[in-house]
């Protein structure tokens, strides 16, 4: 029981953490916290559910329940995704960015863009429900007492591999390095000669794309809905915000513990409050030590 | 004509509820800078705790205590102001759009509370038969409903009025000094936090109030009366109105809510049955639009906000 819990969890997590990633990079970078970025998510779901529709469900690969379809979709949305998120940006944040307004208007406008960007799903997709393949899984023994869906452990490999290629991309490349400068402190990096709009524009579309792929992975465990990012969005900034923000690896930690929280908690409280699980640790986290665990204190 | 006429003291009697919302968000948003992302969580705390408090006894429920509706009104704001004390005190002096991610928060988790412990509030089939204040005295809906619209006016008229005061107080002119300058308001040796915190809470008070005043209204209370939707249409209706300006707060209100209604009318009659989740949807995209479209065209709002200085410097000039 314990053992599937904490497996449950990391799964939970691994998803959490992705969806993380973009709200820390929105919250150092950008600058204000993104409340947009879970209808990013259900975009990004759901643009890949467009193209799963075009290409016919195919044959599964192996054990898992898609066909080759699902992962080119998966590419496609996050690119489409990211372009979006840049839109979103054009649309209304580079216009208050220009007015030099103040960081709530942002938040704000976030809230109002979420509120289009959720309903404009219901209006094309409507209200119901979705799957990306009507397969039925067997769930396999991974460890002793722990069983997996196959398409489980394909999205814990994904997530890790995203990670560590999001780890080489942010160290080793000049977009990437100029992206953390950005976070350490703006005025710096507009000194050093970084190009301040190129960033964000690159962050825009990074945590797009991560958020599709956070989508997707909500999409096959197991069904899409119009409310499925909004309904993680507490999780995220709690992963964010635990692990301390601007850290890729505090949003990969706290995206776990989230998990890992939200199912344990299962053990304890009725499944009716998992929910509110990642906003208690939130609370705790900001009572006492609200640089997150690998912040650093401003 | 009767229908008219009742359709209009509905709609001016949520209106003016919905006006105490906007005030008490106004204090805190418009005045203080506070970003308030749980205004349906502090409403709905203050519509159970009415209903709790005033409901008649029950043998299996927890609460049903019996008040009168006036002790019940005080008890909403009262749990209001708890909640919001709490939930001030861990995020108050921390980054500023982090108060929007906790209040977002507890707002999720008061409407968890709501659907799921059943013993207190009922559960998503909410709680019933709640004493509507002064209802045995009048003989017809709609005397009461008259009776009621008449109460409602009379306590937006003293909110307003006091919070008029407030804010031209010295009190009131510390918190506008502290949302347009930290770091100059502590060095006149002004507590930011203590200034927040009691703004917070003072907002909050009035959105349980409100919450108090809705489920006497309508007698009923249940978790889909505080939907997240209440807290962007209090919003729209505050940035619409003019943030930091009172009566725009009441402008609001009266135009946010007439064009949400408005709109839902145009939908039930535009779209067949089998669409009103998409007019429904339609709607919501109205509320985001008119958020984002007044932030980027006319971020003062409708009425702005007006530079204010003390009674008595007016006085003497």
């Amino acid at each position: 029981m314990l053992a599937q819990s904490i497996a449950d969890g990391i799964l939970t997590g691994a998803t959490i953490a992705l969806g993380a990633i973009g709200i820390s990079l929105g919250l150092q970078i950008l600058r204000f916290a993104n409340f947009a970025h879970s209808e990013l998510i259900t975009w990004g779901a759901y643009l890949a559910l467009v193209f799963v529709w075009f290409a016919g469900a195919g044959v599964s690969i192996g054990p898992f329940s898609f066909g080759w379809q699902l992962i080119a979709a998966l590419v496609l949305s996050a690119a489409l995704t990211g372009v979006l998120a840049l839109l979103v940006d054009v649309l209304i944040f580079r216009r208050l960015r220009a007015r030099g307004a103040h960081s709530l208007s942002f938040v704000f406008a976030s809230f109002g863009a979420a509120l289009i960007m959720r309903h404009v799903v219901v209006l094309i997709w409507g209200h119901g429900t979705h799957y990306y393949s009507h397969e039925l899984q067997m769930a396999v023994e991974v460890l002793p007492g722990v069983r997996m869906l196959p398409d489980q452990v394909f999205v814990l490999g994904l997530a890790i591999a995203v990670v560590l290629a999001l780890h080489l991309f942010l160290t080793r490349s000049r977009t990437g390095m100029a992206m953390r400068a950005m976070a350490e402190s703006p005025a710096l990096a507009r000194v050093c000669g970084i190009e301040i709009e190129r960033v964000i524009r690159w962050t825009w579309i990074l945590s797009g794309a991560l958020a599709a792929l956070a989508g997707v992975f909500l999409g096959l465990q197991p069904q899409l809905h119009p409310e499925m990012g909004f309904s993680v969005l507490l999780a995220l900034f709690a992963a964010a915000i635990l692990g301390g923000v601007g850290s890729l690896i505090g949003a990969v930690v706290g995206g776990l513990l989230v998990g890992l929280a939200e199912n344990l908690s299962l053990l304890v409280v009725g499944a009716g409050y998992k929910t509110a699980m990642p906003f208690l640790l939130l609370l705790l986290v900001l009572f006492f030590r609200p640089q997150g665990i690998f912040g650093q204190k401003r | 004509m009767i229908g008219v006429l009742s359709y209009a003291v509905f709609f001016a009697s949520i209106v003016l509820i919905l006006a105490v919302l906007a005030l008490g968000l106004n204090l805190q948003w418009g005045y203080t800078g506070l970003f308030n992302a749980g205004v349906a969580g502090f409403y709905a705390v203050g519509g159970y705790a009415y209903a709790i408090t005033t409901a008649a006894p029950k043998p299996d429920m927890i609460g049903h205590l019996g008040w009168h509706w006036s002790f019940g009104i005080l008890a909403a704001m009262a749990a209001s102001a708890l909640a919001a004390w709490i939930v001030g005190l861990a995020t108050i002096r921390l980054r500023d759009d982090y108060l929007a991610i906790t209040t977002f928060g507890i707002a999720t988790t008061i409407q968890l509370v709501t659907l799921n412990w059943e013993s207190l509030t009922g559960g998503p089939n909410g709680l019933a038969a709640v004493p509507r204040p002064m209802a045995e005295a009048f003989a017809s809906p709609l005397g009461f409903n008259l009776f009621y619209l008449a109460l409602l006016a009379a306590i937006v008229l003293i909110v307003y009025v006091a919070l008029e005061r407030i804010v031209r107080s010295p009190w009131g002119r510390v918190l506008k000094a502290i949302r347009e300058d930290e770091t100059a308001a502590i060095a006149l040796g002004k507590s930011a936090v203590r200034f927040r915190l009691e703004a917070f809470v003072i907002g909050s008070v009035l959105m349980g109030l409100a919450g108090a005043l809705y489920v006497g209204f309508i007698g009923f209370v249940s978790p889909f009366d505080f939907l997240p939707i209440v807290t962007f249409q209090v919003w729209a209706m505050v940035i619409v109105g003019g943030s930091g300006n009172n009566r725009g707060a009441l402008l609001g209100a009266l135009i946010v809510w007439g064009i949400w209604s408005l709109s839902g009318i145009a939908v039930a009659k535009s779209l067949p049955p089998h669409l009103a989740a998409q007019g429904g949807a339609m709607q919501v995209i109205l509320i985001g639009l008119l958020l984002v479209l007044s932030l980027l065209w006319r971020p003062r709002g409708l009425i702005g906000e007006e530079p204010m200085v003390s009674h008595h410097a007016a006085e003497s000039a």
